[in-house]
């Protein structure tokens, strides 16, 4: 029986880790870096976090909750701040082709989280093939404790963990810092014409190895939030899929606009889950094309900004390129 | 010369290299308050590198910069704008998304004596009130709002010295300002900087335009290949002196026309119509006759068809309506409308076409000399089936090299490498290397300086000898009214009027220019 009011909070849970994984490669994308890392960024990101948490509770006589929560969050933002570091050395100070080195950090990273995951289920000797984080999870899902008292309103509104509420407030903070500051103006002014900046008295470099590696922590943060919150704590290998890619895809769909990102993450957070509440019985092909949807509205976006050619709707006009200030 | 003021600027024995081209060797460059200096210099002498390391883009290798008498290290842009330097690029140096204001403010640590806060608002109502104020000042006209991207050039160019003087600059370095502007638009810039002069500032003007050095420089510096050659008093010299010492021989100033030979038609076109995508008009009923051994000028206000009419020629252009007939020797027609380029040769009709954008349309910026040469042969006999023959495309460009004294490290260097005018001799010696029947060449000498500008003439020149049909358009009247046998002048993307190049006299070219369709006039 499907119910707006138990789907909402799904697509909304659902969408989190598209919202930050989108917050993050918009940042990197207004500094000019197609990262296309991002994906491999996550699962890291995720890995990290998890690894911090398993010691910390196999370790820990008693767990502390406010420690519990800082340990896998700092290891996460380590982690993802490594995959960062690296892009940010072969693409900004090497001048490495972006695509390449993207395509190459998602596979390292991907396989990167299934050894350390592998490695670490190994080690716990559990019959499933998954490690369970639980205290650490009720952590992370810490919520507002007059939520449930707030009827349908609580519900749909309130009845998410606080990590919910920071992406959010990353987003939006993200959408003042580009658009309003001079931080953000000089940020764009990289991406759009770096020759520019550079005339302007701008150092492209610490600019892009900032944006990039503060983005590549944001996205680590969106694959902490679905193993330890989304997922309750459970990591399996494989299980995060595609949603790195569909962070990407958010970036167009929302324009490069993080506050958009808000609410498109939500619609492709349930359009992710749209089939599960689609009675198709047992035909799983069914399924699939369900899961197509994000990717569909994100190609019919991308149709109508190219018709459209909205100058402030299209991609930063250096997005891909290297510079160079001496380069002829 | 010797001059008893302390200079503002001066350069001491500055020497800088890119890889094993020296840009510049051991200039030595004095700048004095209050004065224009013009810089003087053919394309690749240095002018720019010179510049820009004055204004923090490149870092000399050797030598040193001082500012009112005191040694100074300008590495970076900002140090540049720290010493009062602001130097407004050939290239703008503008965000197109951004609105002036933006862009002006752009990377200002403080702003009006106010530290600006990395995280803070953006107080972009105040910056506008001082834009607005410099401009009255000065008597610019910037809406700080507006988009870059819905601007013209010059609106673009003032922004760029709006931007400048924003910075409290007091030594302004403008990289080739005119080569873009209408010469309504010259003036107007050349007003504004003879305002700045008296307002103490002191202003730097690269150019190769003599008489644009005559009209607003006090001073003019010359350099050739890297190195500083002397300065003259704009007011006791002469084109002549001037060009003699930038190219470092006696150079003619005039334009040979040799008499036309064996002229019979070649290209006639009839009655042509054309629209552009968004089903503007942009050529309206063209007739006229391309003949061999002949010139055949084009002039007009930029934008009144001279793109379409050479695309439509060429078989680039879908055409509305009428004919393009191309007139073999023994008198047979060939309609060319409708056939695309690769079609048009196939046919054997050998068009050579010098486009307006060069390394957009013309040359692949990214390949090199060799490869470039290739464009035009690869489909030519010679090559074993399926694959292609590199060797003949090589001896060509090491020809092309040699013979119009291209400027290159070698033909394996890609040509964006190149500057401007060694693109268009590649460019030009291609096209002319197949032999062509018609060449037809849009601002053929845009950008170049004299002395490769008197090269492509020649060159020009050369193939009307041989008996080419030669469509030359250009946008200086001067050379048109020297160079041409007979001037077509298109307004508003009608013919108005086809003189003859020996009578006409520039001003009634000039109203033909602005007869017809009023509204095509600025």
């Amino acid at each position: 029986m499907f119910s707006l009011v138990t789907f909402i909070p799904r697509a909304i849970v659902q969408s989190i880790p598209l919202l930050l994984g989108c917050v993050g490669e918009t940042l990197n994308e207004k500094s000019g870096s197609l990262n296309l890392g991002i994906p491999g960024v996550m699962y890291v990101g995720a890995i990290s976090g998890v690894i911090g948490s398993f010691m910390y509770e196999n370790s820990a006589t008693n767990f502390n909750p406010v420690i519990g929560l800082i340990i896998p969050i700092f290891a996460c933002m380590l982690g993802s701040l490594m995959m960062g570091l690296i892009f940010c050395f072969l693409t900004v100070t090497l001048r490495a082709n972006q695509n390449v080195t993207g395509l190459a950090m998602t596979t390292f990273g991907v396989g990167f989280g299934n050894f350390f995951g592998g490695s670490i289920i190994k080690l716990t000797g559990a019959e499933v093939p998954s490690i369970a984080l639980s205290a650490t999870s009720k952590a992370f899902k810490t919520a507002l404790p007059f939520a449930g008292k707030a009827g349908v309103v609580g519900e749909v509104l309130l009845s998410y963990s606080f990590m919910t509420y920071v992406a959010i407030a990353i987003a939006l903070i993200t959408h003042y810092v580009l658009k309003r500051t001079r931080t953000g103006l000089e940020l764009r002014a990289v991406g759009e014409n770096p020759a520019t900046a550079d005339a302007a008295g701008i150092n492209i470099n610490r600019y892009k190895y900032f944006s990039i590696c503060i983005g590549c922590m944001i996205a680590g943060i969106g694959g902490l939030y679905y193993v330890l919150d989304y997922a309750s704590g459970v990591w399996s290998n494989d299980a995060f899929g595609d949603r790195g890619w569909l962070a990407i895809a958010l970036v167009i769909f929302s324009i490069w606009r993080p506050n958009w990102a808000i609410w498109e993450s939500m619609l492709f957070g349930g359009l992710y889950i749209l089939y599960l509440y689609i009675p198709t019985g047992t035909n799983f092909a069914v399924k699939e094309i369900y899961k197509m949807f994000p990717y569909i509205v994100t190609i019919i976006v991308l149709i109508a900004i190219s018709i459209k050619n909205r100058h402030e709707n299209q991609p930063p006009e250096a997005l891909g390129l290297p510079y160079f200030r001496e380069d002829r | 010369m010797q001059d008893s003021r302390t200079p503002a600027v001066s350069m001491r024995n500055i020497t800088k290299v890119f890889g094993t081209i020296v840009a510049n060797n051991k200039v030595n460059l004095d700048i004095y308050k209050g004065e224009i200096l013009s810089l003087l210099g053919e394309n690749g002498s240095g002018k720019t590198t010179l510049m820009n390391m004055l204004s923090g883009i490149y870092y000399p290798d050797e030598g040193e910069i001082l500012i009112d008498g005191k040694p100074v290290q300008i590495s970076s842009p900002r140090d540049a704008y720290d010493y009062g330097i602001g130097m407004i690029h050939q290239h703008f140096k503008l965000v197109n998304i951004f609105s002036a204001a933006q862009n002006i403010i752009l990377g200002m640590e403080s702003d009006q004596g106010v530290k600006n806060s990395r995280f803070g608002k953006l107080d972009i109502a105040k910056a506008s009130k001082r834009i607005r104020e410099i401009c009255d000042l000065y008597g610019f006209d910037v809406d700080p709002d507006q988009k870059v991207y819905d601007m013209s050039v010059s609106q673009k160019q003032t922004v760029e010295i709006v931007k400048v003087l924003y910075r409290g600059a007091d030594i302004l370095i403008l990289d080739e300002p005119t080569a873009v502007l209408t010469p309504q638009e010259t003036e107007k810039l050349f007003n504004v900087l003879r305002n700045m002069k008296a307002d103490g500032k002191t202003v730097i003007i690269i150019t190769h335009k003599l008489h644009e050095v005559e009209a607003i420089s006090d001073r003019v510096a010359i350099l050739r290949k890297g190195e500083y050659i002397g300065d003259l008093i704009t007011s006791e010299t002469n084109a002549q002196e001037m060009t003699n010492m930038m190219v470092g021989r006696e150079v003619k100033l005039n334009i040979e026309r040799p008499e036309p030979k064996n002229v019979k038609p070649r290209v006639e076109v009839k009655n042509l119509t054309v629209r552009s995508e968004d089903g503007i008009l942009k050529l309206d009923n063209v007739s006229f006759t391309a003949n061999t051994g002949e010139v055949l000028g084009i002039a007009g206000i930029s934008g009144c068809g001279q793109k379409e009419l050479l695309e439509a020629i060429a078989g680039l252009q879908p055409i509305e309506k009428g004919e393009v007939l191309y007139v073999e020797d023994d008198g047979t027609e060939t309609n060319l409308v409708g056939m695309d380029p690769l079609e048009i040769d196939k046919k054997g009709v050998s068009l050579a076409f010098v486009p307006e954008d060069r390394l957009g349309m013309g040359l692949v910026a990214n390949m090199n000399l060799a490869d470039n040469m290739m464009l035009r042969s690869f489909r030519r006999k010679g090559s074993i089936a399926g694959f292609t023959d590199r060797k003949t495309p090589r001896e060509l460009a090491e020809k092309v090299v040699e013979e119009l004294e291209v400027v290159t490290p070698g033909i394996d260097t890609p040509v964006r490498r190149l500057s401007g005018g060694n693109v268009q001799k590649v460019l030009v010696g291609r096209e002319i290397a197949m032999n062509p029947t018609v060449l037809m060449s849009a601002y053929a000498v845009r950008g170049l300086d004299i002395n490769a500008s008197y090269t492509i003439y020649d060159l020009i020149n050369r193939q009307k000898e041989r008996g080419v049909a030669v469509i030359f358009v250009g946008e200086d009247l001067d050379v048109l009214l020297e160079l041409s046998d007979r001037i077509l002048v298109l307004c508003g993307g009608k013919v108005s009027g086809i003189v003859d190049g020996r009578t006409a006299d520039k001003n009634g070219v000039g109203l033909l220019m602005t007869k017809v369709g009023g509204d095509a006039v600025g």
